[in-house]
């Protein structure tokens, strides 16, 4: 090119010497943090520490109150059974809330697959295996059609799964004639269905094998969505979706395998309430839907999407499980379980904010 | 490394035509962008520019005309195949996502995975090899004073998030760097290492499309420039041939040209 500066060009680089002389650093790293500042940048790091620290504390708190029985092995495995079915709908329900969106239906998805798994176990006499692989099969199916009402015809997912919520209560309404199987004919016909009910002792701890699938399902979608090319696809869709298109990422494929995978844990979740509750009725799990959605927040996922992790949501369902055993060996009345799990809500997603506003 | 002028362009239309309704947003354009160069687009609102520039990105089907890269016809129907091609393009809004890290940003779309079974059947990403070539490449781009490469990007100045989406674009870019609007949103100092950040990819050897509307930005790294105007070529000059108020004139159309459009060749 040619070497002769004639004016524009000598004038531009006059004007820019002043800032080439100026510091190197696009941006200096501020050090004089107060401490606050550092444990809020410490808590927006690390996602899965307020949670945890809430845990921890409230299970120093109840054993202080209710004592030794609360820190049993036989109390701290009833925990565990009791916070498994939220955990694992909590699972597909943090897959959702990840990608910014919300799926009011997980319940009804939940007792749906279990209404079908035991009908056709029972009244068709499938081999109980097959019973249950057509009920995931109808999880999947639910979760299809939740995420192509979303990604297909753009329907907010708040609105989509009020919609499909109610159509697949109702289906389950009319699937199961209103009618509840009952426990000993299902232990009688098929109880491969209620084997995830079935516990072993270790150490005084009574586990179920339910619980155990609840930690392998976490374990899975953990591994899932940090450490495959997926995973990175199912953050970066909730972060910022324009952003994700941008870079190559077809939104709404992740988005649509997204609904669909949660439909499959949520049948998964089906098996493990006929083994929790041993009997399979319509109206089971009526609260699940809602109970999800708060493991996730108290866990510290961020409803606006991208942001939170998987193990948060079983600290979460620990947290809610913990309170309500607590507050129950301290013989408090269920009434005020209620409340102190809507405190729980509230402080979790005002934390939420707060770390938030200081590290925007 | 030197512009070649005399070479096949790296990247070429010719009579390119996009219509909307009775809009013509491009209207038989040609465009050429030669190896080692940085060609600045300037043009006024609604001049095509960004039509151009989607048809070169293969955000946009052209009606007519051809594209043309190395020489050979393309047809690009979405941004990946350009991308496929070695075209990559930097956003203006960056297509960054702030929660990740820089190297899951680096590599967003793109993930290596393991090699063996822990790849192929788990579908395992290899973090540590997607981090070392992210900290290699920010290294040779001059940017790490960025301390860590596991950090949030949203906890990066707008400059060095800036800074990641080139480094993204020079990482995968193996013709063609395009950049929309690189230094819109930055400060005095962050335009300042931005426009380094640009020279320094072209002087690693990959030609750059600038649209920029910053005229002294343009003027100071642009090779040559490309003034677009109702749709097509207004006319090709350069920061030595021409005055800043030269090439507004000329985007505005108050100046013919004509007499000076032998400046690039």
């Amino acid at each position: 090119m040619s070497s002769t500066n004639t004016k524009p060009s000598t004038a531009v680089l006059d004007h820019d010497k002043v800032a080439d002389q100026a510091s190197t650093y696009v941006a200096k790293f501020e050090r004089n943090e107060t401490l606050v500042q550092r444990f809020q940048k410490f808590l927006h790091h690390y996602p899965i520490a307020a949670p945890s620290i809430v845990l921890i504390l409230a299970i120093i708190g109840f054993s202080m109150i209710v004592g030794g029985r609360f820190l049993h092995p036989f109390n701290l495995s009833l925990i565990l059974q009791q916070v498994t079915i939220i955990g694992v709908i909590g699972v597909a329900q943090t897959l959702i809330i990840l990608t910014a969106g919300i799926d009011l239906s997980v319940g009804a998805i939940m007792v749906l697959a279990s209404v079908v798994m035991g009908r056709m176990a029972m009244d068709y006499g499938f081999e109980a295996w097959l019973a249950l692989l057509i009920g995931i099969g109808v999880g999947a199916v639910a979760g299809f059609i939740n995420g192509l009402l979303i990604t297909r015809m753009k329907l907010p997912p708040f609105i989509a799964t009020l919609g499909s919520w109610n159509v697949f209560f109702a289906l389950n309404l009319w699937y199961s004639k209103s009618e509840t199987i009952r426990s000993q004919d299902i232990n009688a016909a098929a109880p491969l269905l209620q084997w995830l009910g079935e516990t072993i002792n270790v150490f005084g701890a009574r586990l179920t094998y339910g619980s155990l699938l609840m930690l392998a399902i976490f374990f899975v979608i953990w591994y899932a969505l940090n450490w495959t090319p997926w995973g990175r696809h199912v953050y970066a869709t909730g972060d910022d979706p324009a952003a994700a298109k941008l870079a190559g990422i077809r939104t709404d494929r992740i988005l649509l395998s997204v609904y669909i995978l949660a439909g499959v844990v949520c049948a998964i979740g089906a098996w493990v309430l006929i083994g929790r509750i041993g009997s399979i009725s319509p109206q089971a799990g009526y609260t699940t839907n809602l109970d999800s959605i708060t493991a996730v927040v108290i866990g510290g996922c961020s409803l606006f999407g991208g942001r939170g992790s998987i193990y948060g949501t079983l600290i979460g369902a620990l947290v809610v499980g913990v309170f309500r055993n607590g507050l129950a060996l301290a013989g408090v009345d269920v009434l005020w379980q209620e409340f102190t799990v809507g405190i729980l809500i509230i402080v979790a997603v005002g934390v939420d904010q707060w770390i938030r506003r200081g590290t925007a | 490394m030197v512009a070649q002028y005399d070479k096949t362009p790296v990247l070429q239309t010719k009579n390119l035509v996009k219509r909307y309704g009775s809009v013509t947003a491009i209207d038989h354009a040609d465009f050429e962008l030669y190896p080692g160069e940085i060609l600045a687009v300037i043009g006024d609102n609604g001049a095509g520019k960004s039509s151009l520039i989607k048809a070169l990105s293969g955000a946009l089907i052209p009606d007519e005309g051809e594209i043309l890269l190395d020489g050979k016809p393309v047809h690009f129907t979405s941004p990946m195949e350009a991308r496929a091609l070695g075209i990559e393009t930097v956003y203006q809004n960056l297509a960054v996502s702030p929660a990740l890290n820089i190297s899951d940003n680096l590599f967003l779309g793109r993930e290596l995975l393991k090699p063996g079974i822990l790849g192929k059947v788990f579908r395992m990403l290899d973090k540590k090899e997607m981090e070392r070539r992210a900290r290699d490449k920010m290294a040779e781009l001059g940017l790490m004073t960025i301390q860590n490469i596991s950090q949030a990007v949203e906890s990066l100045s707008g400059g060095q998030r800036q800074g990641v989406a080139v480094a993204r674009s020079a990482l995968f870019g193996s013709k063609v760097v395009i950049m929309d609007e690189p230094t819109a949103a930055l400060g005095v100092k962050e335009s300042r290492r931005v426009l380094n950040l640009i020279k320094e990819v072209r002087d690693r050897g990959l030609p750059i499309i600038l649209i920029s509307h910053n005229m002294p930005h343009v003027f100071e790294v642009a090779d040559r420039i490309h003034i677009h105007r109702l749709g097509k070529r207004a006319a090709i000059v350069t920061p030595q041939s021409h005055s800043m108020s030269d090439a507004v004139a000329i985007m505005t159309g108050a100046m013919e040209v004509g007499e000076s459009e032998d400046a690039a060749a």
